[in-house]
């Protein structure tokens, strides 16, 4: 087996036929170049955005720019993709995307995403405003350009930094609604903005052999284990009052009140226990929890705002005007 | 010049999935017709043909 600067393999390029420049993908791998987990992300997190904002949008045109937005929201998962195939062919996590498989050309990845992105700018400019696409734009901009070609490779911060991008859905939710941004979408922007180291880093400290081998500096390769569990605390101090602000606002009723108190705290409970667990199996546990019970956090943050303002059941926080 | 070029000749594999990729576009077109005309309809109403030229 060769394994090209590409990381395909000649033999699973032959297989594909992308050296005779014949497309080898399956519809599944065209698929999987769009990140549909996180595209699933990006639609929830801006049709919250979208329920929050003040006013309404015409169901149809609410829906075609959730398409739009997904649709792009895949393609900077799709450059992503095309340009990480080389550090993706050799983490365990990841080697079986299509491009380091040798299921798809990378330079096929490579217009795949370039035209998915402009087409899903256009359509989002066409069916709601110029502004929003704009932002939808700028947010591909900075996951394919900012964070995946600059930042990845070169800094320990870059999924701090990074993370804006998977932050901003939300805001261009309201985008599509108002026409412009506001306070209660960029505390969501903040909760998510927040949200994303901790999240990572949990990830960082099981899969630190797969990040040194190629080359990336997640925080555990660079500042140590110990160090990434303080940052974790930190961030996750600093992120569980900070999803209380949509209350404050009057984005948020009653029962989001409850589940931020409630979730919260079980992030702060988990992120001590990674503090303080660091070596073995328990360390490696509580990583894996803190990691599996983000994910329900931010949904259920999200879903509660969603239940509240799509589903009537919005009950203010009594002395907070809504 | 007799030499005979034969091409790309796909295997029974690759125009299997080569179909799929096709259907897969087409279906997308479809759907992106049914899109644009609902948004249309959405965006400037039913009259959207009574207008003077």
């Amino acid at each position: 087996m060769t394994l090209a600067t590409d990381g395909m393999t000649t033999e699973s390029r032959a297989a594909a036929g992308a050296f005779a420049g014949v497309s080898g993908g399956e519809v599944r791998d065209y698929v999987a170049l769009l990140k549909p987990r996180v595209m699933s992300l990006v639609v929830f997190t801006a049709l919250v955005g979208m329920v929050v904002a003040p006013g309404g949008v015409h169901p149809v045109i609410g829906f075609a720019a959730l398409l739009a937005i997904a649709v792009g929201a895949g393609a900077s998962g799709c450059l992503n993709m095309w340009w990480d195939a080389d550090i993706d062919a050799v983490m365990t996590r990841t080697r079986g995307r299509p491009i380091p498989a040798g299921r798809i050309a990378a330079d096929e990845a490579l217009t795949f995403g370039l035209v998915l992105s402009a087409f899903s700018v256009f359509v989002l400019g066409v069916v709601s405003n110029w502004f929003a696409a704009a932002f939808l734009a700028f947010t591909i901009f900075f996951y394919a350009v900012v964070y995946s070609m600059w930042l990845k490779r070169w800094t320990a911060q870059n999924i701090v930094i990074g993370g804006a991008a998977g932050a901003f859905p939300p805001m261009i939710g309201e985008a599509v609604v108002t026409g412009t941004v506001g306070w209660p979408t960029f505390a969501l922007f903040a909760i998510i903005f927040l949200w994303t180291p901790p999240h990572f880093w949990a990830l960082a400290l099981l899969k630190s052999g797969d990040y040194a081998r190629a080359g990336v500096p997640m925080l555990p390769n660079v500042a140590g284990a110990d160090a990434t569990r303080r940052q974790i605390l930190l961030y996750t101090l600093i992120l569980a009052p900070a999803a209380l602000v949509p209350v404050a606002l009057g984005t948020g009723g009653l029962a989001y009140l409850a589940v931020a108190v409630v979730t919260g705290l079980a992030m702060v409970i988990l992120a001590v226990n990674v503090y303080r667990r660091r070596e073995g199996e328990a360390a490696a546990r509580a990583a894996q929890q803190l990691f599996a019970f983000s994910i329900l956090y931010l949904f259920l943050l999200f879903a509660t705002l969603l239940a509240e303002h799509a589903f009537g059941l919005y009950a203010a926080v009594p002395g907070l005007a809504r | 010049m007799s030499e005979k070029r034969d091409g790309v000749v796909l295997t029974a594999e690759q125009k299997r999935r080569q179909r799929s990729r096709n259907l897969a576009i087409a279906w997308a077109l479809a759907a992106l017709c049914v899109l644009f005309f609902v948004v249309t309809i959405a965006k400037l109403g039913p009259g959207v043909m009574n207008r003077p030229l």
